[in-house]
């Protein structure tokens, strides 16, 4: 209790830098958590995609087999 | 389980997705979380005491509340998979703590800043409210740690279970046993019999502690829909190209 009994409120002009901070230290967390999920959405987009095309690949693969074998 | 996520029947097994509601619960978010900044810098008095300075209090206190309720959350959903197997309560508590961590470390951030405003001090180590958060804090940063040493999927999820009840079991005792002590610097402002905020201080405290769950729960279902995605991504590149087509994971702390 002692050290808060010594620890008058500070003026408003020195206060403000250290309110500032703290809220600014709040929205900086967000935006890197945010940011790191959005590059995480991209490589999971890269990996759709790249999940697709070979897909797409091995179906066109597959068919002129198929159609060897219905020939056949 | 569909407020938590909704599982359907596929074809060959279940899905689980997390999307669902995630939108409302976004705009909840920033509806509330502006409505707090509008309150605390255009309707909250300045304190008598500390003047402009307490509106550290109003995003420090709720980020270290929900930093530990979190912390609590993770060892219930812990005891979830350990009750039913499922290792999808194994990912859900890890998120808990895993967001939990990141609040916390913003609850202790702003506090050293109020600390060193109000008190001229960035720490103090004879309050015992600031080193027994610090200590919640460092326990549960080992949980990570704890989880990338063991290989196996299944023995990580289930020590990691096992960790998460304690651990998040000692966060009540811990916060009693703060409750009791004496000769705090911290001041003693919510108590049971009502505490010692003024109406419109209260409100605002209210509204900031609703948005910084709000955000805690977006934030939780949003990356537990990213990582839900991903691991259906890789069962679909399993199903679809073989088991030759996926890459191995390799050690990892987060649930396969």
């Amino acid at each position: 209790m002692s050290l808060l009994a010594s620890a008058p409120a500070l003026p408003l002009h020195k206060a403000g830098p250290y309110v500032a901070a703290a809220y600014i230290v709040f929205v900086a967390l967000i935006l890197v958590y945010v940011a790191i999920m959005a590059y995480r959405l991209t490589r999971t987009e890269r990996d759709l995609a790249q999940l697709k095309r070979d897909a797409l690949s091995r179906r066109a693969d597959a068919e002129p087999e198929r159609d060897r074998e219905t020939v056949a | 389980m569909t407020s938590l996520g909704a599982t359907r029947p596929i074809a060959g097994g279940t899905l689980t997705t997390y999307g669902r509601g995630l939108r409302g619960l976004t705009l909840a978010t920033i509806a509330t979380i502006t409505a707090a900044l509008t309150l605390v810098f255009f309707y909250a008095p300045l304190d008598s005491d500390q003047g402009f300075v307490q509106k550290i209090f109003y995003i420090h206190v709720p980020l270290a509340i929900v930093s530990l309720c979190g912390f609590v959350i993770g060892g219930l959903l812990a005891i979830a998979h350990l009750r039913t197997g499922d290792r999808k309560w194994d990912m859900r508590s890890y998120v808990a703590i895993h967001m939990s961590l990141i609040f916390s470390v913003g609850g202790l951030i702003t506090g050293a800043i109020w600390a060193k405003a109000s008190w001229g001090h960035w720490w103090v180590w004879s309050d015992p409210t600031l080193v027994s958060y610090l200590i919640v804090v460092l326990l549960f940063a080992t949980y990570q740690p704890l989880r990338f040493s063991i290989e196996d999927p299944e023995r990580q999820a289930r020590y990691a279970s096992v960790f998460a009840i304690v651990a998040g079991a000692f966060v009540p005792l811990n916060f009693i046993a703060v409750r009791l002590s004496q000769g705090l610097v911290h001041p003693r402002i919510l108590t049971l019999s009502g505490g010692r905020l003024p109406g419109p201080m209260r409100l605002t405290f209210v509204i900031s502690l609703l948005g910084i769950a709000l955000l805690f729960a977006t934030l939780w279902l949003y990356e537990l829909n990213a990582k839900n995605t991903r691991i259906q991504l890789r069962r679909l590149r399993r199903e679809l190209l073989g088991a030759d087509a996926v890459r191995p994971l390799g050690r990892s702390a987060a649930p396969s």
